[in-house]
């Protein structure tokens, strides 16, 4: 399937922190720095698309607008996505597909979040017993972290990886968040002293386990046409995938009780987590060995092992056989993380997919100081939200 | 006066004590089975099905894979213990429904006591109490050796 690209003219970002600040400011900051790093005028754009934020009341709903407004009104187009941890692609798929469609020249993308302190409880007031999300914590206190623990323990029983190897995950993406000013964290560790953290969903341990953080990131997209005349050699964005899983889906996934019954339909060939990036490959015409750079979803560290395997770097099991040889760090064959991922973020939902993407068109300019993978040509993300939405944007530069 | 067992959510196991089994729904039309149960549409993409019949899952089944809460869960989780005491999860696989079940595994059995593959089975426990009602929930347990 031949798809068109479309041009990243801009991008900007708030720092990650605990600002504890209303959402809007850090939505406007990485937006004013996009337009700036793409030198288009705010009132020249057309075409807004915000990721929502649910944890800031109606104004987090209507997140493109509540940034267009604070930007002051252009009279551009505007839409607010969400799709959970996946809700910057959405976002970013909006306004790729109204630039493809000829609907619009130039269109920014913005999300950013204040979160509450500690674990992500259900969003919303009041027993709701028909809500997964409200009831996996009521019946099972089963929290996210439950989750990646799950999926850890899993690995070190059919894999053989150990507590070392998913500590190995976060001195590796610590060294590149202390290179990065806009990382929450920028502190370098040591394996020793991630297995010396408090455990919090065994085997995965506090400096395992993804933070929720304040945080604003922003793009510039524009049509090739419209970005011939401003510059030569734009970053593109060759594929955006927003996937959901196919039935049966037979594994377990935030929030649910249990995967889909595989008795009475075949399970299919690809896995949901594995087709996320499969159908990105295929709208770029391109594969896991184009791949020169990729941000993953490290909700936690034992989780970005399993995103080397979903993305395609290699196959089950072997991810830590990557981790061990060099290959995902800086200075390897595929760095995974160079940005520190969000074991140096946290997480600032609607803005983290965006801020993958702004990471990687740094790398493909050749401007991550201090964290830059050398001659970095394609970069791939991978995320996955919560309810079903996949994400994947592939970027690349001619 | 006994405080009156009542399910923490209805319709999702049977409170026979020494029985108790995961109650899912089965679609009359293409027989896919669901939990928790689904009532209105099947899930199958292939199927219109819009009549079910409840049906008992599978008592036992293996462990897929196991974790735990070494902190306490914000809520709306209502806690058991003060001080708070950690507890393990298990998600494990019914063989014949071909379906991963998370619960919650008994008091007193924690993470060092499981292994990825080992045969559980399906209790009821307390989940919380009020002055009129213990609220009961299914939990899994090994089956003993």
């Amino acid at each position: 399937m031949a798809v068109g690209e479309v041009a990243i003219l801009g991008v900007g970002m708030h720092p990650w922190g605990k600002w504890g600040r209303n959402f809007v400011e850090y939505g406007v900051a990485a937006a004013q720095a996009a337009l700036a790093d793409a030198g288009v005028a705010w009132t020249d754009v057309q075409f807004v698309a915000g990721g929502e934020t649910i944890r800031n009341g109606y104004p987090g709903y209507v997140a493109g607008a509540s940034i267009a407004q604070a930007l002051g009104w252009n009279g551009a187009q505007v839409t607010s996505s969400y799709g959970a941890c996946a809700s910057g692609s959405q976002a970013i798929a909006m306004a790729r597909a109204q630039i493809l469609a000829g609907l619009c020249d130039v269109a920014l993308v913005v999300g950013a979040d204040t979160t509450p302190k500690g674990f992500f409880a259900p969003a919303g007031s009041g027993d709701r017993t028909k809500d997964p999300d409200w009831l996996r914590f009521r019946l099972l206190g089963a929290t996210n972290p439950v989750y990646f623990g799950l999926y850890a323990r899993r690995r070190m029983d059919l894999y053989g990886d150990t507590e070392r190897d998913f500590a190995q995950v976060k001195v590796k993406n610590s060294r590149c968040g202390a290179a990065n000013p806009n990382a929450r964290y920028r502190q370098t560790y040591t394996v020793d002293e991630v297995l010396a953290s408090p455990m919090v969903s065994d085997p995965l341990r506090l400096l395992q386990i993804c933070a929720t953080s304040d945080g604003g990131a922003a793009l510039v997209l524009s049509s090739l046409a419209y970005a011939r005349k401003r510059t030569t050699k734009p970053v593109t964005i060759a594929a955006v995938s927003t996937i959901t899983p196919r039935f049966p889906q037979t594994i377990i996934e935030m929030p649910n009780f249990a995967t889909d019954s595989a008795a009475t339909l075949p399970v299919p060939d690809v896995s949901f987590k594995d087709s996320i990036t499969k159908v990105a490959y295929e709208q770029a015409g391109l594969g896991p060995e184009d791949v020169s750079v990729a941000e993953v979803y490290d909700l936690s560290s034992a989780l970005e092992l399993d995103w080397y395997e979903n993305i395609g770097l290699c196959k089950p099991g072997e991810a830590v056989k990557l981790l061990r040889g060099g290959v995902t760090s800086l200075g390897g064959k595929q760095p995974v993380n160079p940005s520190g991922g969000l074991g140096a973020f946290g997480e600032a939902i609607p803005a983290q997919a965006i801020a993958q993407v702004c990471e990687l068109t740094w790398q493909l300019r050749g401007q991550a100081t201090g964290r830059q993978v050398e001659g970095a040509r394609v970069g791939v993300t991978a995320n996955q939200g919560l309810f079903g939405h996949g994400s994947a944007v592939i970027v690349k530069t001619s | 006066m006994p405080k009156q067992r009542t399910p923490a959510v209805p319709g999702w196991f049977t409170l026979d004590v020494a029985r108790p089994a995961l109650l899912g729904t089965r679609c009359k039309a293409c027989g896919t089975v669901f939990f928790p149960r689904e009532e209105t549409f099947c899930r199958s993409p292939l199927c219109q099905g819009t009549a079910f019949e409840e049906v008992e899952l599978s008592r036992r089944g293996r462990l897929w894979s196991y974790t735990n809460n070494s902190y306490q869960p914000p809520p709306p989780y209502v806690p058991t213990t003060d001080p708070y005491q950690p507890f393990a999860v298990a998600a494990v696989e019914l063989e014949r429904e071909r379906m991963v079940v998370l619960g919650q595994v008994v008091a007193g059995v924690g993470v060092a006591d499981l292994e990825v593959g080992m045969e559980m089975e399906l209790v009821l426990d307390t989940l919380s109490e009020d002055a009129e009602n213990e609220y009961v929930v299914y939990k899994w347990r090994p089956v003993a050796a």
